[in-house]
């Protein structure tokens, strides 16, 4: 049972966090070491894990072609998804980043009576993880309260459109609601897709256990078991300029929220979740495709060997000659 | 098609819904029809490749070097950190399934370790065990797994059951293109001689003669010399074609396929029609006989020393710039990989269309034009006379190659040509064209007899499409601009959709062409008849 694994280790994290969240010292540890040596793990280890990337080399230029190509004036070239420059490369990648372009593409496959392939449109996948990406930043944003004093305008901004619907006190952000829904959704497809199940590592659902974890904690601090802010952003504060104090009055479950967000970003540079930093690496993706326009160098190029002009008349001198072809050397 | 070939209502038995056991503990089945043959040792002698020997893929001992483990994973290290695609590719799947059911391999036969992510992952579960942290302390529960036997024998197995078409990468979020996976595999596997005899086989006598089959210089020009005598019976025209012609404007290089197979040979045909109705100064090389590049099917290395013979031959033959004919990967390996490889090609010119005077700037480094780039040139500028009702016997359809397509978006330049010459053209539905096009199932060096079976399903979907348009419009021929489809997609057609030929652009504009003194064409090029409705000409 893939997802039990995960499901157990996520929630013995929680159970030693909300028994840590109870006492002095293990409060220091998980409210001060903690978030410590976790963003320097994520600092460190993300970093690391880019620099090799870009270590490794880029020999050839490989970009995935989905449109036309540049060639003849009066043929119109798909500039974007074809790019033959910088403004067509930045271009697709700006959509491919924030409108996971090429997750718009998804189709899904049947195979009926007759034999009969149907390809149906599926953007259900695009939706939901686009529903979840862009909650999470705007979550992530919306955290900067807690750290920045005076609150930014724009975080003001923002959770004034969020919270439009104006239900509630404190008013219900649309965000939480969308960024359960999506995870939930996430989730029950590797549950109920059977390809994705039979695919997925214990890591996938590792990472949308941490995930709703840490939303569910935070949405719970929010609207049902309400938190002293006061003494979360006096940690917070002291946490980035590098002063922290512990308050007295923040209960346990700011801890379990606190440890899981630790873990996420202690865990974050050796997971797939890297690929927030691979997606601006992809070469086939970040390329032009001007291959033929351009000399592209490979930084490893070697000589190889090959099979000469002269060594091959050579070895075929007679038949060329009878068959009337020039030869270099009679 | 050989006996044993199931039928395809037998084959079409597929399920898209895994069987729940773990794929940790599936092992494939060399079974008759879904694998290709050991390359011949005589061969990968010849090529200075490791470890030649007598083997096939059912054999219980593969004769791997003893230090094979080894071996394979300092190459692996190595080519992470000579790739950065391989290194990216192995760290940022997500598993999000989107690709799995892009994949005609997996489509076509249901196995789910076809789904190009899972392909993937049997390389990354060993990537994983190896070279991250993670993996070496949780093992399994990080997704890692060993190195054995077994999985050599798993990747043999799926990565000779990818034609390296991209087709997922175009679905993929991260743009992961499981086609390079292939290929790191395929050339790690290389490192330890397991390889095809399919691959190798033809990279040999393409390294040694000048093209696939072997066919020695004076075979070659009988070749090209039957094909001019046909012409002249069919046209009453009587063209030249030189070969290794010193000071010719252009170099012409074409794969092999079209002077010793057909239906290529009809395409050139085309060709050979084109350039005498225009007066390309031309030639053909006995030596630079082959665009197509097996090389490519094997390791970056092997298809840089088969492709360095055209700048070689550009350069001893003292041309202006080169021209290459219909055929897919060698287009991937001219358009992404040639400048690269074997450039700069500085000693040419950027490549300039004597008749229109069209600069191909977008050749400009690499100055190799693609036919069809050329003539829709001719076309545009009215160069060429046309009667497309030389053609009305045919209902067309187009079939992008997987190369072209992905690897360098050749997508307007024949659909633009085919509107000129014929008048019934028909696309197939949108899902299975342009950068979403299906593979033929035979591509990267799958297309061997012994392994029909696996290519029937892997062109189950191309040839579903085919149907579709078969049934609506009536359509009777498919043409392409890539040599392997034209040599397999006859079997592929036959097999699950009858009725359907398979033709080459440069064919149907051979067909069409009015050449100057030419006698009253009866037949086409196939020497069929002609049903002429009307001298609709278009000049
Ligand atoms: C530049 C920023 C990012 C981009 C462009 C991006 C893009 C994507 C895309 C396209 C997917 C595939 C669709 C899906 O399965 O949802 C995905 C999956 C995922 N992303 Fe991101 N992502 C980014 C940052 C992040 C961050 C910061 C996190 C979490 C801390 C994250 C967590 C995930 C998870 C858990 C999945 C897998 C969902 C599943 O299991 O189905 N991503 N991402
Ligand atoms: S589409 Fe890309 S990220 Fe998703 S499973 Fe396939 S390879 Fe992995
Ligand atoms: S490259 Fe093509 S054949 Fe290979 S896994 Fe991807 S879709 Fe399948």
């Amino acid at each position: 049972m893939k997802p039990l694994v995960p499901l157990f280790v996520i929630l013995a994290v929680i159970g030693l966090a909300y028994g840590g969240g109870q006492l002095a010292d293990t409060r220091y540890l998980l409210g001060i070491v903690l978030p410590y040596a976790a963003i320097a793990t994520f600092l460190l280890g993300f970093s690391y894990r880019v620099i090799r990337w870009a270590h490794s080399a880029l020999p050839f230029h490989i970009p995935t072609t989905c449109g036309q190509q540049k060639t003849l004036p009066w043929i119109r070239s798909s500039w974007i998804e074809n790019p033959h420059n910088k403004r067509g490369v930045l271009t697709r990648m700006a959509l491919e980043i924030l409108l996971f372009r090429s997750l718009f593409r998804n189709s899904r496959a049947q195979i009926e009576e007759g034999p009969r392939l149907l390809y149906t449109e599926n953007k259900w996948l695009w939706l939901g993880a686009l529903a979840f990406h862009w909650s999470l930043l705007v979550i992530l944003l919306r955290h900067l309260r807690l750290f920045v004093e005076p609150v930014p305008r724009f975080v003001i901004g923002m959770d004034t459109i969020d919270g439009f619907l104006q239900i509630g006190a404190p008013q219900l952000l649309i965000t939480d609601v969308v960024v359960v829904a999506a995870l939930l959704y996430l989730l029950k497809r590797r549950f109920t897709d059977r390809r994705l199940r039979y695919i997925s590592l214990y890591t996938d659902y590792f990472a949308l256990f941490l995930l709703l974890g840490i939303v569910i904690t935070g949405i719970l601090m929010r609207y049902f078991f309400k938190v002293d802010l006061e003494g979360v952003k006096q940690l917070a504060l002291g946490l980035v300029t590098f002063s922290p104090t512990l308050p007295a009055a923040v209960g346990p479950l700011f801890f379990v929220h606190l440890t899981l967000v630790s873990l996420l970003f202690a865990y974050f540079p050796y997971s797939k979740l890297m690929h927030m930093g691979g997606i601006f690496l992809s070469p086939t993706r970040n390329l032009a495709n001007d291959s033929r326009r351009q000399r592209h160098v490979n930084p490893w190029n070697y000589p190889v060997k090959v099979h000469t002009y002269q060594e091959w008349e050579e070895e075929f001198h007679d038949k060329i000659k009878n068959s009337g072809l020039p030869l270099e050397k009679e | 098609m050989p006996e044993a070939t199931p039928k395809p209502e037998e084959l079409v038995q597929i399920n898209y819904d895994p069987h729940e056991k773990d794929w940790r503990k599936t092992r494939p089945e060399f079974r008759k029809g879904t694998f290709c043959h050991a390359a011949l040792p005589k061969d990968v002698k010849y090529l200075g490749l490791p470890n030649p020997r007598d083997w096939q893929p059912p054999d219980v001992d593969w004769k791997l070097p003893p230090n094979w483990k080894e071996i394979i994973l300092q190459g692996m290290k190595e080519r992470l950190e000579k790739f950065r695609s391989f290194r990216l590719f192995m760290d940022i799947c997500v598993r999000c399934g989107a690709c799995a059911d892009k994949c005609q391999f997996f489509l076509g036969s249901g196995d789910p370790k076809n789904m190009p992510v899972l392909r993937a992952e049997l390389i990354r579960s060993v990537y994983r065990r190896y070279f991250t942290t993670t993996g070496k302390l949780f093992r399994g529960l990080a997704g890692a797994r060993d190195l054995t036997e077994d999985v050599i024998k798993e990747w043999f197995y799926y990565f000779y059951q990818c034609s390296e078409c991209r087709r997922c990468s175009v679905f993929c979020p991260f743009g992961i293109d499981t086609a390079e996976i292939t290929m790191m595999v395929r050339e790690l596997l290389n490192l330890v001689g397991v390889n095809t005899n399919w691959v190798i086989g033809p990279v040999a006598n393409c390294y040694r003669v000048g093209n696939h089959l072997g066919i020695q210089p004076h075979g070659f020009k009988d070749s090209i010399d039957f094909a001019v005598d046909d012409l002249e019976e069919i046209t009453g025209v009587r063209v030249e074609a030189p070969i290794n012609r010193k000071g010719a404007e252009v170099l012409f290089i074409v794969p092999s396929a079209d002077y010793f197979a057909t239906p290529h040979y009809y395409t050139l045909l085309g060709y050979l029609m084109l350039f005498h109705e225009i007066g390309l100064d031309y030639t053909f090389s006995a030596y630079a006989a082959e665009g197509g590049n097996f090389g490519l099917f094997s390791s970056h290395e092997l298809a840089k020393r088969l492709n360095a013979k055209m700048y070689a031959e550009a350069k001893r033959l003292k041309v202006k710039w080169i021209l290459g004919g219909e055929c897919g990967h060698m287009w991937r390996v001219v358009n992404q990989y040639m400048d690269t490889m074997n450039g700069p090609a500085d000693f040419l010119e950027v490549p300039v269309s004597p008749f229109t005077g069209t600069r191909f700037e977008n050749t400009r480094s690499t100055k190799m034009v693609h036919i069809c780039e050329f003539t829709s040139d001719l076309i545009y500028h009215n160069k060429l006379r046309l009667n497309p009702s030389r053609n009305d016997h045919w209902k067309v359809t187009f079939h992008d190659s997987c190369n072209p397509a992905r690897g360098m978006g050749l997508l307007e330049e024949p659909r633009y040509i085919l509107r000129k010459v014929c008048n019934h053209f028909h696309e197939m539905p949108e899902n299975t064209i342009r950068e979403q096009t299906f593979c033929c199932g035979s591509g990267a060096g799958l297309g061997s007899d012994e392994n029909i079976e696996a290519r029937l399903r892997g062109g189950l979907p191309r040839a579903n499409a085919v149907k579709y348009v078969r049934d609506k419009h009536g359509v009777n021929l498919l043409t392409c601009i890539c040599a392997i489809d034209k040599a397999t997609l006859p079997t592929l057609l036959e097999y699950w959709t009858p009725g359907v030929d398979v033709g080459g652009i440069h064919e149907l504009l051979g067909n069409a062409l009015i050449m100057k003194g030419e006698k009253e064409r009866t037949t086409d090029l196939r020497g069929q008849p002609l049903q002429q409705k009307s001298e609709a000409v278009h000049a």
